[in-house]
């Protein structure tokens, strides 16, 4: 193993030791993204100037003595959704292919003023919309662990690189699954914190009552680390809320004795891999070994929460996207008066899965039409949140499959945009309720794929959450890596 | 049922120009989306209340403060075609 494939916690504890340089890191990773990008295409753009001169920065000042953030000096790809000044932000489209954004994203700005080295761009599906990355404008992302499959979307270029050991860890956003689908079909730690909880300012907007920014890491330890950095209120976006930011790395060691599990019903059921469905069994009789009380629960309107997510989610996409018009920034097709301008932009510049999702909300919301969709499916998205209320007095944190299915081939469905949508059926809900969810890895299939499991735990109960989800990891001790990077020296 | 859209009229809304082939397959796919996604309609939900944001908040204020904005030569960086510092557009409205 390079230092590239370490948690951040270790090569945080390494840089203060004096073991390490923070450019000995940034050299690591940025060898093996050299090393290994070709063939896995995580990036859209790779910074490796800004990257070794904030390396060098860090260390200058580690050597004086300074105290530094945890997370300063640990090499971060950052998903090509969020808005970085002076660095090329593509959203994966083709509409924004040479957009260079004049300001900051909130997330990216926290990270960045506590001192992490951004290695690059990560790709993603088209505005994040896709769970194979397939859509993205700039080509498809090729999972790790088998090259020939998806790393899933739609976050799967920061997923790969993590995955891969191009970073360390990542963010990317998370409106249906786009963070913890990839991070389950990659092997890695996929966490989606409640609603909210971290500001969505410079975050190129998609759904925006679903939108959440989310984090990839090596383990639960790194994610409460970012979650640290990265939550708390920003006055930039009106949605963000502004309860207090507890320390989400303390409470993880604590025993999860006594603690309340849900085994979410219909989670395995039919259309589940058999082996996703038995590591999660497995994964369960483990939680019970540990202490904690297994119980069921049904959430009953689970089967609509999928519905109504590509309801919501396409008529909110298609107000959001209606900002692409060739005026102010971005691609710009000819037309000889605005309005023809404007189409023939639109039509050019965006891909078939946008163009899909567009007309989608389009006719959602159009006259005659609103309140049998959008006010239905907003009405189902009640009971969706109802149902997570009942279980979560009752249950602690629930469980379920991170995703159906690991990861599928390249091409497999990407004719099928309604075999593609149920790769998010178990991740959606917590979008609905805007309720935080985290995907651990729990075990391979046959193929060698990795399989994730999903905890859900109630809006800002984040420290019960990584606690359950810590405790399952560290009891279960995933040890396998991709094979790609066992080819190297 | 697959659900019948009239694939012009929505994507003259939604400001898209789609080639004839295009359209062929949206008429197609869309169709299948929407009679999945009217499951939604089979839901007894009359007496429910819609929601629009999880964490309810509205009135969200800030202290009225001058600040810096974006510079003009910023805002105008990305723009596809400029012209005296404004963006340049093809001509909206007829001229005399």
């Amino acid at each position: 193993m390079a230092l590239c494939d370490l948690t951040a916690t270790d090569l945080a504890a390494m840089l203060r030791a004096g073991e390490v340089t923070a450019t000995e890191l940034t050299s690591s990773a940025l060898e093996r993204l050299e090393a290994v990008d070709a063939r896995v295409h995580a990036f859209l753009t790779v910074t490796d100037e800004a990257a070794r001169a904030r390396a060098t920065e860090i260390d200058t000042r580690l050597a004086a003595g300074e105290g530094l953030s945890a997370l300063a000096g640990i090499p971060l790809a950052v998903k090509d959704v969020f808005t970085t000044k002076g660095v090329r932000t593509t959203c994966g489209s083709k509409i924004l292919e040479n957009y260079v954004p004049p300001y900051d994203s909130t997330a990216w700005s926290r990270l960045d003023a506590a001192g992490a080295v951004m290695v690059g761009k990560a790709s993603m599906d088209e505005f994040a919309m896709g769970s194979s990355n397939e859509n993205c404008a700039f080509g498809p992302v090729h999972n790790p662990w088998n090259l020939d499959t998806v790393p899933g979307g739609s976050s799967g270029g920061s997923a790969a690189a993590v995955a891969a050991g191009e970073a360390v860890w990542a963010i990317g956003s998370d409106t249906g699954g786009s963070v913890r689908q990839p991070a389950s079909l990659c092997g890695v730690v996929g966490f989606k914190p409640t609603y909210g909880r971290i500001s969505r300012y410079g975050l190129i907007a998609f759904a925006s009552s679903l939108d959440h920014v989310a984090t990839f890491t090596r383990s639960v330890r790194d994610a409460a680390t970012l979650l640290s950095i990265l939550a708390g209120h920003d006055p930039m976006d009106a949605t963000c809320v502004e309860d207090p930011v507890p320390d989400y790395a303390a409470a993880l060691d604590a025993p999860i004795e006594g603690l309340c599990v849900g085994v979410v019903e219909q989670a395995l059921g039919e259309g589940v891999q058999t082996e996703v469905r038995d590591a999660v069994r497995a994964a369960v009789d483990r939680l019970s070994r540990l202490g904690a009380d297994i119980g069921e629960v049904s959430l009953p309107h689970a089967d609509y929460a999928l519905s109504a997510y590509y309801v919501i989610a396409p008529s909110e996409a298609s107000s959001n996207l209606a900002r692409y018009d060739g005026v102010r920034y971005g691609f710009r097709a000819p037309g000889s008066d605005s309005v023809e301008m404007m189409a023939e932009t639109r039509g050019a510049g965006f891909g078939p899965e946008v163009k899909r999702r567009i007309m989608l909300g389009t006719y959602a919301l159009s006259a005659g039409y609103c309140e049998a969709y959008y006010g239905q499916a907003q009405k189902v998205r009640t009971l969706v949140i109802r149902d997570y209320s009942e279980a979560f007095e009752r249950f602690d944190v629930l469980v379920s499959p991170t995703s159906p299915t690991t990861a599928f081939r390249i091409g497999e469905k990407v004719d099928d945009p309604l075999a593609m949508y149920l790769s998010d059926v178990f991740t959606i809900p917590a979008n609905l309720a805007g309720v935080p969810a985290v995907s651990v890895p729990c075990g391979v299939d046959a193929q060698g794929l990795p399989i994730g499991l999903q905890f859900t735990a109630n809006a800002l109960d984040e420290p019960m959450l990584l606690r359950a989800a810590h405790s399952f990891e560290q009891d279960f001790g995933f040890s396998e890596r991709p094979p790609l990077l066992a080819s190297l020296v | 049922m697959p659900v019948e859209i009239d694939i012009e009229h929505v994507a003259r809304l939604a400001r898209l120009a789609l080639t004839d082939e295009e359209k062929r397959r949206l008429r197609e796919q869309l169709g299948l989306i929407l009679e999945h996604a009217a499951k939604v309609g089979e839901v007894a939900a009359a007496e429910v209340p819609p929601t629009a944001h999880t964490i309810p908040r509205s009135n969200v204020f800030r202290p009225d403060e001058p600040k810096l904005s974006l510079a003009h030569d910023e805002a105008l960086a990305n723009a596809p075609q400029e012209e005296e510092g404004r963006f340049r557009v093809p001509r909206l409205v007829e001229m005399e």
